[in-house]
């Protein structure tokens, strides 16, 4: 075959599902293969804190459920059965959403080991829609983080270059399906988990509109602000992976009753010569120049100058409040982290400790967080318990909500201006693997979100679309865009608009100006056999 | 908004019930300082006249049918328990010295 099917998109190979070109089996078995030959080999086999020589995207791989699913698929479509458009197109699944049958642990050894004996809505929804799950891939401890690092298995590694973060903290989902292991996965979305990683991988994320992707089964960090959404190579395929996860759920009392958009006809309807035209285009101020590399801030007003001269219509909008975003987000993510994560107590299920003699179960209780959270976990529990204690309430938590109503009156203000907003979607590109020191300034890292933040207080839409290579450091720059809140279908289309833009002055997909992935690892894995790192 | 002390800190790690060393007491104490002194100014951020928001959307009184659904069996709820004892979870005492 002249192009592998790791590198079809999802579409693509949909397509050629359908026509019998190719069978399910062969795509499954193709990912297996490229999961096997870039995640890596542990580096410790008595400690998995240390993870993989490779990409370590995958924490559990789910080989013989993902083949059984395959060859129904086959077998249904040999005897000419009517199938769901992505049957038999593997995906993958973040490590915080649950599966039966499959360990959920999310990335904490607080769960390690644990099995949930219930499917989460959008695990179920893959199902139905025929889809073989290759695995549940890494992120930071609970989802807490940018970089992947405070997994409790490993750090994912950037399939750009090794030595690099691949965001957070949905990392391992990005580099998945950026370094081809994977043509789809999920991911979930409470300050940019989605679009940051795939901001520095070079990939295509969505975070949906808040309530539109049921959040049942998906284990809760933020209630109020986390989403489900998907990862993907494409526009198209995400707007496809979008179409089959959403849609209301009474499981999920948060979920809109609103019937799933024609997320993929926007997406190709903005893909059409002349999809862009009169789009009414706003550059949040607040959200460029100062603080944004250089690289960053270039392929910006690269793609500003796209749009402009695709038709689009491209004006300004202020944003005053977004300055106080960053610390409501803070305040409001830990205070509910700190009351979502009480849960994990060593009783029911999930790590118990028990100290020495007779401990009363507080003490097993303490001694069992103490040891099965993670450094991030525990300072963002110490903070929401700070914020929502007595005497501190209204001055942070009540504080916090309020600049909440004063970020979604920015939103609605600058909507008025313009159809969808447009940004850098994270201020770098990719940094190196340690290189932040967290306890030094743990704020250094958690500015990595300020450009997505804004759009979970507000609850709404936005996608990350890959937007070139920064020339200093030749790794990839996301593009964002947002729109309002359940106008979901805008973000695929004007994302497919400048994809299409960019791609055609690139010559082809971003990912094509990159070293091949699987001897980058082979490389990189015999130099840290050598005790190099 | 004043300094975070390790004594502070200790208050907070015992209601959150995570034991943590001395060391980890004062580690903790000097990074959630920086944090709060950065996220100071939400509190002068919007006037008594602002609504707070705590929920992006507004969704009010969702209601289902009183009717029977999918459980997990006794089975299941205890399949991933540390410990368990004639279909129940089983702890430590509860109290101390008995």
């Amino acid at each position: 075959m002249s192009e592998r099917i790791v590198e079809l998109s999802a579409a693509d190979l949909a397509a050629k599902l359908a026509s019998g070109e190719v069978s399910s089996v062969d795509a499954v078995t193709a990912h297996l293969e490229q999961i096997e030959a870039t995640d890596g080999t542990p580096l410790d086999a008595q400690d998995r804190s240390r993870g993989t020589d490779g990409l370590n995207a995958f924490l559990h791989r789910n080989r013989e459920e993902a083949l059984d699913v395959a060859r129904g698929v086959d077998e249904a479509r040999a005897k000419g059965e009517q199938l769901p458009e992505l049957a038999g197109v593997p995906v993958a699944v973040k490590d915080l959403i649950v599966t039966k049958g499959q360990p959920t642990t999310a990335a904490s050894r607080m769960l390690e080991g644990w099995m949930s004996p219930y499917d989460g809505t959008v695990t179920r929804k893959l199902r139905a829609a025929r889809m073989p799950i290759l695995g549940k891939t890494n992120l930071d401890e609970f989802a807490m983080g940018s970089s992947t690092e405070h997994s409790a298995f490993g750090p994912t590694r950037n399939p750009w270059d090794l030595r690099k973060i691949p965001g957070g903290s949905g990392g391992g989902s990005a580099a998945a399906v950026s370094a081809f292991q994977a043509p789809l996965a999920l991911g979930t979305d409470t300050g940019g988990s989605i679009r940051q990683p795939a901001a520095v991988t070079g990939t295509v994320g969505v975070k949906p509109t808040y309530g539109s992707v049921s959040r049942y089964g998906v284990i809760a960090m933020a209630s109020s602000l986390d989403q489900v959404g998907p990862c993907s190579r494409t526009v198209l395929d995400a707007a496809l992976l979008h179409e089959v996860v959403g849609g209301h759920d009474p499981a999920d009392s948060t979920s809109l009753t609103d019937p799933v958009g024609s997320y993929a006809r926007a997406a190709r309807e903005g893909s059409a010569e002349g999809g862009l035209k009169g789009l009414r285009v706003g550059v949040v101020q607040q959200l460029s120049g100062e603080g944004f590399q250089a690289g960053v801030q270039q392929r910006f007003e690269e793609s500003l100058e796209l749009l402009r001269a695709a038709g689009a219509e491209i004006v300004d909008v202020q944003t005053p409040n977004f300055e106080y975003a960053l610390g409501a987000y803070y305040l409001i993510m830990s205070s509910e982290v700190s009351s979502n994560l009480a849960k994990y107590d060593g009783v029911r299920f999930g790590l118990r400790v028990t100290p020495e003699g007779t401990p009363t179960i507080e003490k097993v209780m303490s001694a069992s967080r103490a040891a099965g959270f993670g450094d991030e976990v525990k300072r963002r529990i110490i903070l929401g318990t700070y914020a929502l204690s007595a005497g501190y309430y209204d001055a942070y938590y009540g504080s916090a909500q309020q600049v909440r109503t004063l970020v979604q009156r920015d939103f609605a203000a600058a909507f008025e201006k313009a159809d969808v907003l447009i940004s850098p979607t994270a201020p770098t590109t990719a940094f190196d693997i340690g290189g932040v020191d967290e306890s030094a300034d743990p704020m250094q890292m958690y500015l990595n979100d300020i450009a997505t933040i804004p759009t979970n207080l507000a609850g709404i839409p936005a996608i990350s679309l890959p937007g070139g290579l920064a020339p200093e450091d030749g790794l990839p720059v996301g593009i964002q865009f947002m729109a309002p809140a359940r106008e979901d279908a805008r973000v695929y289309r004007a994302g497919a608009g400048l994809e299409r833009l960019l791609t055609e002055q690139w010559g082809g997909p971003l990912w094509r100006e990159r070293a091949d992935v699987t001897a980058t690892v082979r490389d990189f894995a015999a130099t840290a056999a050598q005790g190099g790192k | 908004m004043s300094a975070i002390n390790r004594e502070q800190v200790g208050h907070l790690a015992e209601l959150a019930r995570i034991e943590m060393s001395d060391e980890e007491l004062a580690r903790v104490a000097g990074e959630l300082d920086l944090i709060v002194e950065s996220v100071a100014s939400v509190s002068q951020a919007a006037g008594d006249d602002v609504p707070a928001t705590s929920h992006p959307l507004p969704l009010h009184n969702v209601f289902r049918e009183d009717v029977v659904g999918e459980t997990l069996t006794q089975e299941e709820a205890l399949s991933n328990a540390p410990d368990s004892q004639d279909g129940k979870f089983r702890v430590p005492a509860i109290l101390d010295g008995e």
